[in-house]
């Protein structure tokens, strides 16, 4: 299980072909309090970049882009009913869908956890 | 000028404060050539509040209103009772002179009218929720139509031959620079709504059908039977009142299966008003919730636990979204919410049934009266308050000809189908409790001479 | 203690500081809760009397027919009055005080507009009549439309659009409509990032890919990134004038020329017309299309939220798209509407369409006119001048405690802004705006526009007095203070309001938008 960053505050959580999408603790931090969360639909063929979501609070709607490029298998229904789990738990139940991934070289563009630290550090 | 408190001392005063010698100093970024040297040439200076009104007075009594004449004008804009105090209440300065209730704390009047509206409004239209009002009944048409496309992900729409002409335009021109495709069919001249035809027009492509109900012709279509037929291929019904007061006996939309109704509010506490502002009506199933363009009011708590009332989810909306709004929209009709609502709350479920039904039997009456005029035929099975009668001429020769004698005397299909001549000799008649049976004689009389 | 007054009364009270007592009507002397109508409301209740004896529905409705009234709650009419009078009371107005939000002009509503627009020739005419009837009505769409015309330096206007966000669409439509007759395919609006958020949804909505222009250090558009970016596939671009920071965009002719020679036209926001009403004609800087929200320059009632009304002025290059139906005056003096059926005859052929039924807001241009003939020209033109005035007065009065980011280059125009930099750790735009509430007044415009850090915009308007502008800024003054000394009081503010701050995410998390039994 090896997890990546964006410089979009997306997670991508990757285990053998099926990845697991979310935004970080910082992106979530930066919302405030998450009051819905639109997933997409399993079957939806996602390019590296596409809007894949929108996690809206009170005063904004905010795009998340797949990290990658592939096909989403799943959407995190627990959402629907509890969009809170973005705010408590991001980079856990707060997860926002999952994902094929079509080219795992697309990984090598994201950061580590390391990394991603240290980009944040610098905003 | 009587609206203008600063005098020429607070003037000079400020200009020294700010540090200037003259107010042009002020509108140094306006290049010299655009900088208008005096008043607007050509334009005339202002005048007293009684000049003005006089001058207003004396267009205003160049109209033959609609209370001064035997009057059976509809087509989309209805001529009602409106209570003293509704009126009297709308003008009262607090909702008036307020802006749109975005803070709360010091806006709960406007935002608990708009929750109470709301309900009223989904209550009377048969669906789950409401917003809290468009611009007009032809605007939430499209609207309606817009947000089907959403849900549905497809293009086509289906605006069937009783929906009013203007609502049509309207959605057309919206899909001209769209990728909407409208299938708009024009009225036959028929006593059935059509039902059969539309029913038959639904195909899987199809994501909404849209259907008048009473119809532009008065025509009542089977929402019911349309419903069905658009469930089975996945396509919503969109079902358009432009009568609400014909919801007080008949069957609610949204409970014969609309998946979003619209309509036109102005019949309840608005007014004619030569066409606007008028209230856009918009309801639908709660699924749709996110979908909804226009603004919406919620129910929430305050810092003190105290129920309170808030406009919500508006990451839906222009100031939030920007290019992916539901809808550009920023405004709703709010004072003719209110009026909508005020007069709503004074006629309640059981005043609005009683005021359908004397309006559907003063629509009996007329109909009767006026199917003894040789030459005249109604043309509807059913209707509510409006029904079409065909003349043996062309309509608007003789409502030019009734008004001459100031009887404002329908709507001729001429005026609102000037491409269709078969549409020609109809004439669309309206009664409410406004008609006396002394009207309904002068029309009649007037009839049987212009004929 | 309390010391007896002059006739020797003293009034027995308990000592201060004492805790409030509870009262079982819920209510606090005049400050009066109240219940909604379906908690108040008998069923079968109402409060309309009918002259007509119930008629039986005809057998022909049986079908259709309901199978009980609907479930909507009636009261009688002192029932009603009382209710909506009492919820009135917990709205601030335009009535109450000064209402400074910025972009939206809230001045003062003139009652002699309310008077006009109840004429019953006004009030009772259906849209429909056959002209003959209506020439008065028509003559004051023609009267009102030559006004704006003359006022704005441009050759037509279409007067149906019902707010300012469909007279964008309007202007726009009109923009889609020349394009297309010119056999062009421009997929592309240019729009500041400080426009308001109307601009690029309104431009979605027309079919158009919005990008956007940035603005430079003094809050204007970048002259030269957008004349870069101009070229084939821009339909044009959308720039208000006077911008949302207050400040007149100095080279819109030169956007113009070139936008122009690069075959694109000029949308004009005309939001912020009251700035310039009277002194500056935007036809003289290139403007193809501008909407002027009647509930803004010309003073018609907010209402709440609505109705609005934005008629839109026209180029000479966009006139010919306008939409139907437009009302003209022959040479006779006899006003004709041209509706669908005559557009050809009245040689308006290339029109877009119909924007909505019927005429648009008749009730709003008999407000608009009337006010614009009580200015006259001379008036209109010291309207702007002393909402400028005002604007100039609170930033130079403010800008030693509150951050005006622009101020260093200029007079603002109609409106001051200020950021909310200098501010104590953790204290933002939010607790100023909430303790402004606590002082009597409306909050200004906060958070908008997007190119200024918690934005605050102060629009006065020139109905404001003097004397109640010192009040304002000595308001505004205080909570900067208090704001840049880290008041806590000021985080739980307002205080002395209906309702105290309200849970917005939890009317989001759990939409409650109709009462349930």
């Amino acid at each position: 299980m090896t997890r990546y960053f964006t410089k979009d505050h997306e997670w991508i959580s990757v285990d053998g072909d099926v990845a697991t999408v979310g935004i970080t603790d910082f992106a979530q931090n930066a919302l405030g309090d998450i009051t819905f969360v639109e997933v997409p639909e399993a079957g939806k063929a996602l390019g590296k970049g596409d809007t894949a979501s929108v996690v809206d609070s009170v005063k904004a709607a905010s795009d998340v882009y797949a990290p990658v490029s592939g096909e989403v298998t799943e959407g995190n229904a627990a959402l629907e009913e509890a969009p809170e789990l973005v705010n408590t738990s991001p980079e856990s139940e707060g997860w926002l869908w999952r994902m094929s991934v079509a080219d795992a070289g697309e990984l090598a563009d994201l950061m580590d956890e390391a990394a991603y630290a240290a980009y944040i550090a610098e905003l | 000028m009587r609206y203008l408190p600063l005098t020429p001392a607070d003037r000079a005063t400020m200009l020294a404060r700010i540090g200037v010698d003259n107010i042009d100093a002020l509108f140094c970024d306006v290049p010299a050539e655009a900088l208008q040297a005096g008043p607007i040439a050509g334009l005339p200076a202002h005048a007293s509040e009684m000049a003005v009104e006089r001058h207003m007075g004396r267009l205003a009594g160049e109209n033959l209103s609609a209370g001064a004449a035997p009057f059976f004008l509809g087509a989309g804009a209805y001529k009602h009772h409106i209570p003293a105090s509704v009126d009297h209440l709308i003008q009262r300065g607090e909702f008036l002179t307020a802006y749109t209730p975005y803070q709360p704390e010091i806006a709960q009047g406007t935002l608990q009218v708009l929750f109470e509206f709301q309900t009223q409004v989904a209550r009377l239209l048969g669906t789950d929720i409401a917003n809290a009002s468009l611009y007009d009944g032809s605007t939430a048409c499209w609207e309606a139509i817009a947000m089907a496309h959403r849900v549905t992900k497809r293009k086509k729409s289906i605006l069937t031959g009783g929906l009013h002409p203007h609502y049509v335009a309207t959605a057309q021109t919206m899909a001209r620079f769209t990728d909407d495709v409208l299938v708009a069919q024009a009225p036959v001249l028929s006593g059935d709504a059509e039902d059969g035809a539309i029913i038959a027009a639904i195909d899987g492509e199809t994501s909404a059908v849209v259907v008048q109900y009473p119809d532009i012709l008065g025509r009542i279509p089977d929402l019911a039977a349309i419903a069905a037929a658009a469930q089975a291929h996945g396509a919503l019904l969109i079902a358009v009142v432009t009568e609400p007061v014909a919801l007080g006996l008949l069957e609610a939309p949204g409970a014969l299966g609309a998946d979003i109704v619209v309509g036109e509010g102005q019949s309840l506490g608005v007014g004619l008003q030569f066409g606007g502002p008028y209230l856009g009506l918009f309801g639908c199933r709660e699924k749709f919730l996110r979908q909804i363009p226009g603004r919406l009011c919620g129910e929430t708590l305050d810092a003190e636990g105290r129920r309170s009332f808030v406009l919500t989810l508006s990451t839906r909306e222009q100031h939030i979204r920007r290019e992916k709004a539901t809808s550009n929209i920023c405004t709703n009709s709010g004072l003719c919410a209110l009026a909508f609502s005020i007069h709503m709350s004074l006629l309640g479920g059981a005043g609005l049934e009683r005021l359908a039904r004397i309006n559907h039997g003063k629509a009996q009456a007329l109909a009767a009266a006026v199917a003894t005029v040789p030459g005249v035929s109604v043309l509807n099975d059913a209707y509510f308050n409006e029904f079409t009668v065909i003349l043996p001429k062309d309509a608007r020769e003789v409502v030019d000809a009734l008004a001459e004698r100031d009887i404002l005397g329908g709507v001729p299909l001429g005026r609102l189908y000037a491409e269709t001549p078969a549409l020609a000799n109809g004439l669309l008649l309206t009664a409410t409790e406004c008609t006396s049976d002394e009207d309904i004689a002068a029309l009649v009389a007037a009839l049987k001479e212009v004929l | 203690m309390n010391a007896p007054n002059a006739s020797g009364w003293r009034p027995e009270m308990g000592e201060a500081g004492a805790i409030l007592p509870a009262t079982v009507s819920g209510d606090h002397g005049l400050n009066l809760e109240e219940k909604l109508i379906f908690e108040l409301a008998a069923p079968g209740t109402y409060g309309v009397d009918f002259d007509d004896a119930d008629v039986a529905p005809a057998p022909a409705l049986g079908k259709f027919l309901r199978k009980a009234a609907p479930a909507l709650p009636g009261l009688t009419e002192p029932e009603v009055v009382r209710h909506y009078t009492r919820l009135s009371r917990q709205n601030y107005a335009i009535d109450l005080g000064p209402f400074p939000l910025g972009s939206c002009t809230m001045k003062h509503n003139p009652r002699l507009n309310e008077k006009v627009a109840r004429m019953a020739g006004f009030a009772d005419v259906h849209p429909l009549q056959p002209t003959q009837t209506v020439q008065g009505a028509l003559k004051v769409i023609t009267q009102l439309a030559d006004w704006l015309m003359a006022l704005t330096g441009m050759p037509a206007v279409a007067m149906t659009p019902k707010a300012g966000a469909h007279g964008e669409l309007c202007g726009l439509l009109c923009i889609r409509a020349a394009l297309t007759a010119r056999g062009e395919e421009r997929p592309v609006v240019l729009v500041p990032e400080s426009a308001h958020g109307t601009n690029p949804a309104t431009a979605a909505f027309a079919g158009f890919r919005v990008e956007n222009i940035p603005a430079t250090e003094d809050g204007r558009v970048d002259v030269a990134a957008l004349t870069a970016r101009l070229g084939p596939d821009i339909a044009g671009v959308m720039i208000t004038n006077p911008n949302t920071c207050g400040l007149f965009e100095r080279d819109l002719k030169t956007i113009s020329d070139a936008v122009h020679a690069a075959g694109g036209y000029v949308y004009c926001d005309g939001a912020n017309f009251n700035a310039i009403v009277g002194k500056v004609r935007p036809g003289d800087l290139g403007v193809d299309a501008m909407h002027i929200n009647l509930h803004k320059t010309f003073s018609t009632p907010h209402g709440g939220g609505g109705p609005g009304s934005g008629p839109v002025v026209l180029s000479a290059a966009l006139a010919p798209f306008a939409p139907l139906p437009f009302a003209t005056l022959d040479a006779d003096g006899v006003a004709h509407l041209v509706e669908e059926g005559d557009a050809h005859d009245h040689g308006h052929p290339n029109s877009f369409g119909r924007m909505t039924a019927f005429h648009g807001q008749m009730g709003m241009f008999t407000r608009a006119l009337t006010y614009i003939l009580s200015h006259g020209a001379d008036g209109l033109r010291q309207v702007s001048e002393d909402a400028v005035l005002n604007a100039n007065y609170i930033l130079r009065e403010l800008e030693d405690v509150l951050d005006a980011p622009f101020a260093a280059y200029g007079p603002c125009m109609h409106e001051a802004l200020f950021s909310d930099n200098g501010m104590a750790e953790g204290f933002s735009t939010l607790d100023i705006a909430k303790g402004l509430i606590d002082e009597g007044f409306h909050p200004m415009t906060v958070y908008f526009p997007l190119v200024v850090h918690g934005a605050m915009l102060v629009e006065p308007t020139e109905t404001e007095s003097k004397a109640g502008t010192d009040r304002l800024i000595a308001s505004l003054r205080s909570l900067a203070e208090r704001g840049r000394a880290g008041d806590v009081t000021l985080k739980s503010a307002p205080h002395y309001t209906p309702r105290r701050r309200v849970d917005e995410t939890l009317a989001a998390r759990k939409p409650k938008l109709v009462w349930k039994d």
